[in-house]
Parts: C-alpha cells; structure tokens; sequence
C-alpha cells in the first residue's frame, strides 16, 4: 500500500502556481509543406515529470518530441528549456537526451563505448567516465553486458543500453518516442514499471510519446493527449480518464457511452432532455448551463450498474435488453440495445464464483448510474 | 523429364557459375601457368611442348624454371612490380579522395536526384575506354587543354610536362577508375541508419566528429570494397601506361606486353602473369578474410 501511495503523494507542480517549467512550448508550430504537423502548441512541462504525448499514429506526436531535441525547426512559436530560448540552438547543445524508437545504437561500439560515448564529447576525466558508464549500466542491470555488441543483445536488452546512455549523460530531460513499442507485451508490462521506477531514482524529468493509453495511464504524471497537431486536454491519468474535457478525449481514452441532449435548466445539477431516453438525465455539472444548450451525457461503462430490477428513486436509469455480453474472467461487460435501438456498454466486476441469477442474453435489464458520476460535455 | 527439372535442375544452375569459372578462368591460367614452366624456342609455337612421347612410349619432360628465373635475374621485373603497387596505390588513394565526398554528397541528396547523379557517374562507361584515354592525351600534352588553360591564367609560363610522365598515368588511373569506387562506396552510405547522426548530435556530438566517429567506420567495407575494385586492376593495368606514360613509366602490364609480343619469349611472359596473379591474389585474400570477420562480428 505504501509503496504505491507514493506516485499519489507525488508533488503537482502543475496546480501551485509558484514553480517554474522546465520545458515551455510557446504557440509551437510545424508544417511539412502544406501539411501542419503540430498546430499551435502551448504547454508547460514542470521538473521532475513524467509526462506523456498520447494519441493516434501521424497526430504530430514524434514531431513536437524532435522539435524539443533541435532535430526539426519549428516554423512558429518557441521552446524554452529552464527558461532558455532554444531558438537556434542545435541538439548537440541542448541539456536534453532522446532515446530513439529504433535505440539508434551505435552498431560498430560496445555496449560500454555506446554508453560513454555521449560523456567523451563533454570531455570528462576518464576515470569519471568509466565510474558514470558502470552506473548509468548497473542502473538498467546490464553491466554484464558491458563488452557485447548490440547485434548481441536482445530488443528488451538494447532498449536497457538506449536508455542507460540516455541517462548518463544526467540531461535535464530525457526524451523517449515510443520507448516501448518494440516489446513483446509481457516485457512491456515489466518494462513500464521498471522505467517508472528509475525516473524515480533518478529524478530526472521524463517527456514519453506513446499510442498506447494503457502505457500513458500507468507511467505518467500527466498526460497530454494530441489530435491532428493539436493538444486536446492535459492532465493527470485520473482527470483525464474522469473529466475529459472533450468528446474526443471521452472517446478516446477508455469506453464511453454517450448520450446527444438539450439542457432543460437547473444549477448545480442539470436536467437534461435525451430523445433516446424515456425520462431527463440528471447530472452534476458546476457551470451554469443556459436551458436549450445542446450537450453531451457521458457515462463510463463501470459506472453503469445493471440488474433486472427497478433502479432505486434518484438514479438515472435507461431500459433495454442485453444483446452481447463479454465475458473477461475478471469482469464482464454487457451490451445493452435500449429501446431506441442505441447500443450501451455496462462493466460489471464478477464478484463471486456463481451468480444464482446471472445475467443472460435476451434479459430485459435497467441501466443506472448516480448523477455525479455522468458527465456533462459541451465539445 | 520431371526428375530432372527438379532437384538436378537446380543443382545443374548451381553448376553453372563454377563451369563458367573454370572454363574461363581456372583453363586458361593452367595453360598459361603450363606454358611458364616450358622452354623457350624460336618458332611456332614459341615454346616446348612439357612432355614429350619419344617412340610412342617413353615419356620425356622438358620442365623449365627459366620464365621464372629471369623474373630474379634481372630487377626490371621486381622494379616494374614495385612500380606498379605503388601507382595502383596512388590511383586507389586518388579515387578514395574524390570518390568518397562525391558518394557522400549523392547518398545524402534528395531521392528524386540520386537515380540521375548515378547515372552520371555510371555515363562514361557508354564510350569506349580506349577513346576516353586518348582524349585524356589531348588534354594533358604540353599544347594540350590543361597546360593552354594554365598559361592563359597565367599561372606558368612554360607548358607543363604531364603527358608521358607518372602523374599523367595516376590521373589517367583516378579518372577511369573512379566510378568503382564511387559505387560501393554510395551502396553502404545510402543504406546507413541517418538517427545513428541524429543520436550522436544528441549525445553531444558536433557533425564533422560524429562523421569520424560514425559514418567513416560504419562506411569501411564500402571503403575497402571500393579500394579492391580499384586496385586489383590498377596494378595489372596496361592502356593507360601505354597511352599517357613514357619510356621510363614501369608497370608489370607493359613488361608483360614487351615480353609476348616484342621478345616473343611465351614462357617468362607467362611467369610475370603468374607472379602478378599471386600479388593480386595476396589482397584478395585479405579482403575475403576482413570481409567474413566482419560479417561474422556483425552477425
Ligand atoms: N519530415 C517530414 N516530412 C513530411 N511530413 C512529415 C515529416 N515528418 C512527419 N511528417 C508528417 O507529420 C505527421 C506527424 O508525424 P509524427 O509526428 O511522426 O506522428 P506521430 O509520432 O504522432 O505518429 C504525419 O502525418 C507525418 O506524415
Ligand atoms: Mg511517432
């Protein structure tokens, strides 16, 4: 339990308005030709994060990272490093270190001589240097691997080495494009975690690009979720999940099952009119919504609880009948057709060995959630 | 029928280029190595035949180590030797540099250009080699292009003796070897991992070192590929000598024209052939050798 009330307990820089970003992207820009790769980006990356880039391939992710090294120049806007404007200066210059997607591993060194090669160019010592090499080795548990040649290590092997060279060079940031993708999911499971752990260790702030949601929730402080070059929210894990500020953020991180409505009135919980459904959804919203707005209900799938009978009074509920139901071990989720024909998901924990009254295809159930877990969404 | 378009029919196109080698390759160095170790004779051919059939039954050898013997006797031979390592050298150094930045400079060019560039390189070879020597003639003798562009500059005052000289036969050698180079050397640029650059930017790396500490390494076996291309030729070379070289200009490929055609002595001919056979060998070796510890370090 302690160990993992850490990660909560963490520092959020982000909300008290006293510190200082360490990476600042100002109304950042790229365009290849005619196409904008990255569409006017503001945003503040705070010390010590580990902040993850997520969306769809070709969103503009790895651009904005190479943007940060000095590999692309924007065509608007300025980034600054620990307030230095980077305007012009070229990576090998930059307090940043990228681990690429492919690890770019030097094919002709040694795993040692990969690793100590960032720290000859700053022309340490070299006892310094073999001193950093067998840290930043003993780091990511490779030291017995220090003579081998990449071609002589595995892929999760040589994402360890990519890594310990990034780090040994102790840079204020560390870039890494999709640092995972090229695992096998058991190994990716693992891998999350142990970088993770080593952000932690060495405290150094991490900025990811990743498609994969799973992997942003579980290793991010926050997470900034692209669309077509654009950022559509920032967050941490949890209000992005909870709170999406969009329809496009509901949508793509999770499940969500949606609900087209007018708002009727009310303050501090909305009534809300849905041609789909038989009665007004009632939901807790804290702006001030004017009566005929047309908004968006969403409510997440495990937040919908099922059962044959009646909802109890003050719960919104919906009417249908279970049309599919997935059964995951762990969990099951039902597909429910509502009268209107709309198809709902409902995620239910299956909590013991055998359910007396289990429900099946062709059950007619009721849908109901609590009106402070629908959220409301105007975009 | 079936049979044999299967398993035998692949085994006969495997065969193919092993016959083709040893009809055009190993055959003829037989019989020239056969014909060095004969005696020379005044007429046709010029030499003994080695074993002869004295009263249909007794075999009589006539083995002789003359052709070799002269190669010892007198130093012409080991001079024109050394001669000809030392321009193949030249004109193996001479292409590295200007090969090298020209293959770079079109591996690094825009796709669309690359497929033209390479084919600029690959024109010459449209035109005859001898023609493209002879008009290297034209440029290099002393009223010629070079030396009338010199002096117009007025750069020198007398014209410049190019033409008959080693120099003339080293640019002669660069200039018609120098797609051998380029080519090789292109095929392992183009295909090198660009983020290998980037990542040593990354790491701190400004361009010219990160090219010593990358792309010069990763790029040797274009390097030494292209090198063997040029100097396995270079040494055995013998229009160019001939053409742009003077009397003093010494290449094993003249000697051994002198030796067949103008002293007509076929078997210290065919010695110099084999001995040049066994210089060119040595290196060949060398490269196989470097090429498989490499492949094999590598994997
Ligand atoms: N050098 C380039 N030239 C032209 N288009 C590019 C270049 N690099 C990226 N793009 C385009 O920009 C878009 C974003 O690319 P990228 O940042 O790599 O996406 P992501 O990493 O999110 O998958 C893609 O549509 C891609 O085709
Ligand atoms: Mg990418």
């Amino acid at each position: 339990m302690a160990d993992n009330a850490v990660k909560r307990n963490a520092p959020t820089p982000w909300t008290d308005g006293a510190s200082a970003p360490l990476i600042h992207f100002e109304g950042i820009s790229k365009r290849f030709g005619d196409f904008v790769a990255v569409d006017h980006v503001d945003l503040a990356i705070y010390p010590g994060e580990f902040f993850s880039l997520l969306g769809a391939s070709g969103c503009g992710k790895t651009t904005l990272l190479r943007m940060l090294a000095g590999f692309e120049t924007p065509t608007g806007g300025r980034i600054l490093i620990d307030g230095v404007d980077m305007t012009g200066i070229p990576p090998y210059e930059r307090p940043v270190n990228m681990m690429f997607q492919s690890y770019a591993l030097f094919p002709h060194m040694s795993v040692e001589d990969n690793i100590a090669f960032g720290l000859k160019q700053d022309g340490l010592a070299k006892a310094v240097i073999r001193d950093k090499v067998a840290r930043s080795l003993d780091l990511v548990q490779m030291s017995r691997f220090a003579g081998r040649k990449p071609h002589q290590l595995s892929g999760g092997q040589r994402q360890r080495v990519a890594l310990a060279r990034c780090l040994a060079k102790e840079p204020k940031v560390v870039l890494l494009d999709e640092p995972l993708a090229a695992l096998d999911k058991k190994l990716r499971e693992q891998t999350q975690l142990e970088l993770v752990n080593i952000q932690d260790r060495v405290g150094i702030t991490f900025v990811m690009v990743t498609h994969d949601q799973g992997e942003a929730m579980t290793m991010s402080s926050r997470i900034g979720l692209m669309n077509a070059g654009r950022i559509e929210q920032v967050g941490s894990p949890v209000e992005i999940y909870e709170y999406p500020g969009s329809r496009f953020v509901a949508d793509f991180i999770g499940a969500a099952n949606m609900f087209e409505g007018t708002v009727k009135g009310g303050g501090g919980r909305l009534a809300i009119a849905c041609p789909e459904l038989a009665h007004d959804l009632e939901v807790a919203h804290a702006d001030p919504l004017p009566a005929g707005s047309a908004v968006t209900v969403m409510v997440r799938p495990e937040k919908m609880m099922i059962s044959r009978d009646k909802p109890e009074a003050g719960l919104n509920w919906a009417e249908g009948v279970v049309a599919d139901i997935a059964y995951l071990g762990d969990v099951s989720i039902y597909h429910v057709r509502l009268t209107s024909g709309r198809k709902v998901q409902a995620l239910q924990t299956n909590l013991r060995h055998t359910e007396e009254q289990r429900l099946t295809w062709d059950d007619a159930v009721h849908l109901s959630w609590h009106p402070a877990n629908a959220l409301v969404l105007t975009r | 029928m079936k049979a044999v378009s299967g398993r035998a029919g692949r085994f006969l196109v495997g065969l193919a280029p092993y016959a083709w080698l040893v009809l055009f390759f190993l055959i003829p160095f037989l019989i020239v190595f056969k014909i060095s170790l004969s005696e020379a004779r005044m007429g046709i051919p010029p030499y003994m035949p080695l074993v002869e059939w004295a009263d249909g039954a007794v075999a009589q050898w006539h083995i002789s180590l003359a052709g070799y013997g002269a190669l010892f006797s007198d130093d012409l031979y080991a001079l024109a030797y050394l001669s000809s390592l030392r321009l193949a050298a030249i004109a193996t150094i001479g292409c590295l540099l200007l090969g090298y930045p020209a293959a770079y400079a079109i591996a690094r060019s825009p796709g669309h250009v690359r497929q033209p560039l390479l084919m600029l390189v690959a024109l010459p070879f449209w035109t005859s080699f001898l023609i493209r020597v002879y008009a290297w003639i034209g440029i290099l003798k002393n009223e010629g292009l070079l030396n009338m562009a010199l002096q117009a500059l007025g750069i020198i005052d007398e014209p410049l003796q190019i033409l008959e000289t080693d120099w003339a036969v080293s640019i002669g050698m660069i200039y018609s070897y120098l797609p051998f180079m380029i080519l090789p050397l292109y095929a392992t640029l183009e295909k090198m991992d660009l983020s290998l650059l980037e990542a040593a930017a990354d790491l701190g790396c400004k361009p010219f070192k990160a090219f010593l500490a990358v792309t010069l390494p990763l790029s040797m076996p274009g390097i030494i590929a292209g090198s063997m291309l040029v100097f396995i030729p270079a040494v055995g070379e013998f229009v160019i000598p001939d053409l742009l070289g003077g009397p003093d200009t010494l290449m094993i490929g003249k000697v051994l024209w002198a030796e067949f055609f103008d002293n007509r002595d076929w078997p210290a001919a065919s010695a110099v052939a084999v001995a040049m056979l066994v210089v060119l060998v040595v290196p060949i070796m060398a490269f196989q050798h470097f090429e498989t510890k490499r492949a094999e370090r590598e994997g």
